[in-house]
């Protein structure tokens, strides 16, 4: 069987008639992902054994006649800064080269309880910062549509496994848009839910109060039947949300008639002309498709990539301060004091990017600088998160493009960290007001590069996402 | 200037990060350009504007304690199984305080 296209559905279809076990899908998988990896480096560990237990699990449920759970037998792949209990997780970076978790994240526990195979584990930018992937201490991640180009970051691994062909769909996680941003450049759909809506326990921490889980997929049903198996309130994540998880496949209606898209033309500024005629063919899809554009105004968007940085780093400056060389696998040989072993593995173990944010985020949070720049982003981040509750007032849905340009060329915005942040603009406002947001394929650029629009809902609105970004599927939005 | 290497070295201090030379440079020009896009914010008046720490929803969806009961722990094994040093069931550092 090949397995490059598969869907959510057709795995289900191919094993409950008995066309192929679990098993044999399963190898066929591995076997692909071998095979094809080197092109992309999307993967960095396939966790061959425990796919193949888990493939028999669903087997032998099958044989007895009971039902194996609605992603069975589905190979899925797990970004690595999401733990697996017994294999390696490095989230990208050589202090973790070696550490193997002793528990599984929640989204991963239940994506096995659902039936799926965790295949292996992705490729990402060093503890999930970058927008390039090339921040990964394990080599960068080549796009499957263009291999001289990034595939975007920081889940760069798992959007390329999915476009590659080497995973029907995978997790990743959204802190600024390490989610949308790769589904956009690799051609697949990402999803970043709402903030809680799924359990972080066992993602690596970045910047906590931004922080989420979410799917990449080749279509957004199977999206939808992803989060479905992840959702909802977990005791161990205290920021998980108690809101009930609603069936969201039953929202995908295949129309879109009536809904009121709301178009920002803040956001539809600085685009590469490339892009920009990507989306005027996707507004003009919105509309053949019976949505009510509106245009609407974000005022406070051009403040959220200053905003957004100050924030995260200040974030990730705490949330990395665990990495001291007690704990976590790797010391610094040369340290001889307990002041060396904390600089030297730091100064070490952490690649360029995480340095930087380490330094922006202890500098803001130092005497002196905090009310000027941390207590000044927190209110900032009020007045956008205003901006959108107001927008959310008039529309039922904000379209935007994902990213100002397509898939860049490796390297070319490695030495100027100012120009990758600000490559973020358009998916950081959704993420520092908790919304969700999904990135749908929309169609290719003259070069045959893929573009991506965004949707964003109100939060929990994930039923209205699927709907639209359905629907504009469905209506050829992938090959406009 | 927004940040000197003087200032830079005393960051790298609070932060545990041992710097090589030509780092501290290009850490002193990165986070001088990246400081001046943040002093964006100054335009804006945020005079009486609540500071957001966390996406927050009402009160159900939020409701952050589950029943206190015990329940296992990981056990002890597994949380040292990753340390760089450790000897009877603890985690080794270099010697902090002289005989």
């Amino acid at each position: 069987m090949e397995t490059g296209k598969l869907t959510i559905a057709a795995v289900q279809e191919a094993l409950r008639s008995r066309q192929i076990s679990a098993r044999e899908l399963t190898q066929a998988a591995l076997r692909t992902a071998q095979e094809e990896n080197p092109k992309t480096n999307a993967y960095l560990l396939l966790a061959e054994e425990r796919a193949l237990r888990a493939a028999e699990a669903v087997d032998a449920a099958l044989a007895r006649g009971e039902d194996p759970g609605p992603l069975a037998g589905v190979p899925v792949a797990v970004k690595d800064n999401i733990v697996t209990r017994g294999v390696r997780t490095t989230c990208g970076s050589r202090l973790l080269e070696k550490f193997v978790p002793p528990y599984d994240a929640t989204a991963v526990e239940r994506l096995e309880r659902a039936g799926a195979i965790l295949l292996g584990k992705t490729n990402c930018d060093e503890f999930a910062m970058g927008s390039s992937n090339e921040n990964s201490a394990f080599g960068p991640v080549r796009n499957p549509v263009a291999p001289e180009r990034v595939p975007g970051g920081s889940s760069g691994g798992s959007a390329a496994a999915v476009a590659q062909g080497t995973a029907v769909a995978a997790l990743g996680s959204d802190t600024g848009g390490s989610i949308r941003q790769p589904a956009s450049f690799c051609g697949v759909v990402g999803l970043s839910p709402t903030y809680g809506r799924v359990s972080r326990y066992g993602l690596v921490a970045f910047a906590s109060s931004l922080d989420r889980i979410g799917p990449l997929a080749r279509n957004v049903r199977d999206a939808a039947l992803l989060l479905q198996a992840v959702a909802g309130r977990d005791e161990r994540d205290s920021t998980s949300a108690c809101a009930p998880v609603p069936d969201y496949a039953a929202a995908i209606t295949g129309e879109a008639r009536g809904l009121r898209v709301g178009i920002p033309r803040e956001y539809f500024e600085g685009l590469t002309p490339d892009t920009a005629a990507q989306m005027d063919k996707a507004r003009a899809l919105l509309g053949r498709l019976g949505c009510e554009l509106r245009e609407i105004s974000l005022p406070h968007t051009e403040y959220a990539i200053p905003c957004y940085y100050i924030l995260c780093t200040a974030e990730a400056s705490s949330n990395l301060a665990r990495y001291d060389g007690v704990r976590y696998t790797w010391r610094a040989p040369q340290a001889e004091t307990l002041a060396e072993m904390y600089s030297l593995t730091r100064g070490q173990g952490f690649g360029a990017e995480c340095k930087r944010r380490i330094m922006l985020g202890t500098y803001v949070l130092s005497a002196g600088y905090y009310d000027a720049y941390y207590l000044k982003a927190q209110k900032v981040r009020t007045l956008i998160t205003r901006d959108f509750l107001a927008a959310f007032g008039q529309v039922d849905v904000i379209a935007t493009p994902v990213s100002p340009f397509p898939a860049f060329r490796l390297g070319e915005k490695l030495d100027d960290p100012l120009q990758m942040y600000l490559s973020d603009i358009f998916t950081i406002t959704a993420s520092l007001a908790g919304l969700p947001a999904i990135s749908v394929p929309c169609g290719k650029t003259p070069e045959g590069l893929p573009a991506g629009l965004q949707l964003i809902g109100p939060h929990f609105g994930e039923p209205v996402l699927f709907r639209l970004g359905d629907a504009f599927e469905r209506a050829g939005g992938g090959a406009l | 200037m927004k940040i000197t290497e003087q200032e830079v070295r005393r960051v790298a201090e609070l932060a545990r990060l041992e710097l090589a030379e030509a780092e501290l440079k290009r850490m002193t020009h990165d986070l001088d350009e990246i400081l001046a896009h943040m002093d964006k914010l100054r335009e804006l008046d945020t005079t009486g504007v609540e500071p957001m720490a966390q996406v927050l929803f009402p009160g159900a969806e939020n409701s952050t304690l589950r029943a206190d009961e015990p329940r296992e722990p990981l056990q002890h094994e597994d949380a040292m199984a990753n340390a760089p040093a450790a000897g009877s069931g603890h985690f080794k550092v270099p010697r902090v305080i002289e005989r």
